[in-house]
């Protein structure tokens, strides 16, 4: 029994061998396709922004297929992609990366949601030598690990709120500003961190309250007292989109006054919805706004994609499906300049991209970030009871001024 | 910087309100955990999981355009439903066994529940508006949020209410009596599997309301219950089981002394200062029971 249980064994796994080796040798460009593959959060904790990646994702591969597709060598080839659920489990990513690449032999990656499961994947993807382009990890120690496969559409995650520093102490004349921050302890928000500490170091400006919060933040009450007592000029929270709604609740039923507030998430936490006026004047990074001016053939404009994308999904695009889209028109344009599907050419090409997407410009630096693109900074403003997101810098993007102070609380309505 | 809470002894203040009021709500939570765990030996590892379930149900109606503060009496009552039948499935299947099983069981449940309310309410946090506005003391230096004194005052009713509910009604003494011992209760003519049901039942729809009253007060997701398991565990280690003011007052202490910890030592050391108060706990706990063994010996 044990001899033929053993066989039986033998007979499956040199059966799955085999058919994984038939499979891998053609499955990266068949009947004129481009088989890309990828991990994706469509269950657990990340699952609504992994269905937004997945839908920037499709949207992007319908448009460029019924456009003409991919020329390479005089051929025109369509995009497919192959997803696996990664339940929103690192582990489980790493794991559907290796079998992508070694049973479904993709030879072409996208990116996971969330920079904890890049992470995973990333080595992954960098044993086989399988070019990622990824629009949804922005955590910096993504881009110092000397990843070469690695290719990142997004701002890297330090750049969220420097901009905020320069313009508080911009309006305080140019003088230093007294900064007040409250971060989460992981990876992204303690990066965000960072980007405060440089910003703080080179505008001279003082940090005075500095709490990293629990990951099972749910009352920043304490720090927020704090901040009462101290009077800070700006306040800084990044805690996802957790602390993007635990802040407001609590600022707005504490009273507390600050000058100047500034998140990340506050899209993604559907700030303006969740707590309409209470969230008025708060200043939040972007990696993208649809009123921005960058244009591309395929999708015209940020409001053209933003028209089509609600026509598509029934919803407007967050910036996770908008930066996902542009992941497949970088994947595009560097095969086409590669002109080959000669993985080790279509990296080169990919290192050496400079192009224009409505999302924004895309070029990367040596680690694999996008180096051509400045964050956005919007702030929640209400007219009655309905609130809208105003870009207001950088400068030249902005389509609105920039409203501060924050008037105090008791003389809001 | 240096202790800012010294400084400005408002703080103080605003630090025992915060601390008290939310201390309170948590001990509404390890009481429902304190009175299973009593009843039926078993450690309830779904806890916070039955709590978030409760608050979606408050959310769910504010969606619908009810005041989510009727949660506190719709939730309740579908929560003793749910408990009810989560007896009848599992629960009842691992009472009579040692300890671990049924935490192996109750983590299932957990899993269970986070995943069916990720696939029902969707995995973005979300809060319920209460629009209770502020209550502002000492010339506006100390805020408390209406939602928070609510909260408290909900909690303090309701298990003023059990309290006596189970002093005085039939279905209390039948709870107690099976606590104290099973066997005896039983042979007097109390139908044990009966009152199991309905402890568990009690516990969920104490989750329910808790639920209702964070949706108002901090915020949702289908993967945060653990926090309030871990919390609502070391309440009732410290207090010890069947012993309500216990419950309440070292609910109160530890979010005192979290609330003190986050000043002193940094948000950072906030849930760690917990851990270590709760060791501390344990070791003199230990170190007592020791002691008296000798004297007895």
């Amino acid at each position: 029994m044990n001899k033929i249980a053993k066989l039986f064994i033998t007979f499956i796994s040199a059966v799955t061998l085999a058919l994984a080796s038939i499979t891998s040798s053609f499955a990266k460009v068949e009947d004129g396709m481009i088989v890309l593959g990828s991990a994706i959060s469509l269950t657990g904790k990340y699952s609504s922004n992994g269905v937004h990646t997945q839908n920037g994702y499709n949207m992007a591969v319908d448009r460029i297929n019924k456009m003409g597709g991919v020329k390479v060598g005089g051929k025109s080839y369509k995009f497919e992609i192959i997803y696996y659920d990664d339940e929103s489990n690192p582990k489980r990513a790493a794991q559907l990366a290796e079998r992508l690449i070694k049973q479904d032999g993709v030879h072409y990656m996208l990116g996971p949601y969330s920079s904890g499961l890049t992470k995973a994947i990333a080595p992954v993807t960098e044993k086989y030598k399988i070019p990622m382009v990824e629009a949804n990890g922005a955590s910096r120690s993504l881009f110092t690990k000397g990843y070469k496969y690695l290719f990142a559409v997004l701002s890297p995650a330090n750049q969220y709120l420097e901009v905020a520093i320069d313009l508080a102490v911009e309006k305080n004349g140019g003088k230093p500003v007294k900064i007040a921050q409250a971060f989460e302890q992981d990876a992204f928000s303690q990066d965000v961190r960072l980007g405060i500490l440089d910003a703080a170091k080179r505008t001279g400006s003082k940090i005075i309250i500095d709490d990293k919060l629990p990951k099972e933040l749910n009352d920043m009450a304490a720090t927020l007292a704090k901040v009462k007592a101290t009077k800070p000029d700006v306040l800084v929270v990044s805690g996802h989109t957790k602390g993007a709604l635990t802040a407001i609740r609590q600022i707005s039923e504490m009273k507390v006054d600050v000058p100047m507030l500034a998140m990340t998430h506050c899209d993604a936490a559907k700030l303006s919805k969740q707590h309409g006026k209470k969230s008025e004047y708060a200043l939040c990074a972007s990696q993208w706004h649809k009123n921005l001016s960058y244009k591309d053939k395929f999708f015209g404009s940020g409001k053209k994609y933003d028209k089509d994308f609600k026509k598509e999904f029934g919803y407007a695009p967050p910036y996770q499906s908008a930066e996902s889209s542009a992941a497949l028109l970088v994947f595009k344009d560097a095969f086409e300049r590669a002109d080959s599907f000669d993985r080790d050419k279509v990296r080169d090409a990919l290192k050496a991209t400079e192009m224009q997407t409505f999302y924004g410009n895309i070029k990367f630096g040596p680690g694999g970030q996008n180096v051509a693109k400045p964050m956005i900074l919007f702030q929640v403003r209400c007219k009655g009871d309905t609130c809208e997101n105003k870009v207001v810098a950088p400068t030249k993007w902005a389509s609105d001024k920039f409203f501060h102070p924050i008037p105090k609380w008791s003389e809001r309505g | 910087m240096d202790f800012l809470i010294f400084q400005v002894p408002m703080l103080m203040v605003q630090a025992s309100l915060d601390g008290i009021l939310l201390g309170i709500l948590f001990a509404l939570i390890a009481y429902g955990m304190a009175l299973q765990w009593g009843v039926m030996n078993i450690i309830n590892i779904a806890q916070g999981d039955l709590v978030i379930l409760g608050g979606y149900i408050a959310y769910t109606m504010y969606l619908a355009g009810i005041h989510p503060a009727w949660g506190v009496i719709v939730s309740p009552i579908i929560m003793y439903f749910v408990g009810w039948a989560l007896y009848k499935l599992v629960i009842n299947k691992v009472v009579d066994r040692d300890l671990f099983i049924s935490i192996l069981a109750t983590f299932g449940i957990a899993i269970v529940f986070q995943q069916l309310m990720n696939f029902i309410f969707g995995a973005d946090v979300v809060v319920a508006q209460s629009e209770y506005g502020t209550t502002m003391l000492f010339d506006n230096s100390v805020t408390l949020p209406n939602s928070k004194i609510f909260s408290a005052f909900v909690s303090l009713a309701y298990a003023v209410a059990l309290v006596i509910y189970m002093k005085k009604s039939k279905l209390g003494r039948a709870i107690r009596a099976t606590a104290q011992n099973a066997r005896a209760a039983k042979i007097l003519g109390v139908d044990t599997e009966k009152v199991y049901a309905a402890t568990f039942g009690i516990n969920a729809a104490l989750c329910g309301i808790a639920g209702a009253l964070i949706s108002i007060t901090l915020t949702l997701h289908p993967y945060v219950g653990l926090p309030y398991t871990v919390r609502s565990f070391m309440i009732v280690i410290v207090a010890g089981l069947g012993n309500l003011p216990a419950v309440a007052i070292s609910g109160m202490g530890l979010g005192l002394f979290e609330e003190f910890a986050d000043y002193i030592l940094g948000t950072e050391f906030r849930i760690g200062a917990v851990f270590m108060l709760l060791v501390f706990i344990l070791v003199y706990r230990r170190f007592k029971l020791s002691k008296k063994r000798e004297y007895l010996k």
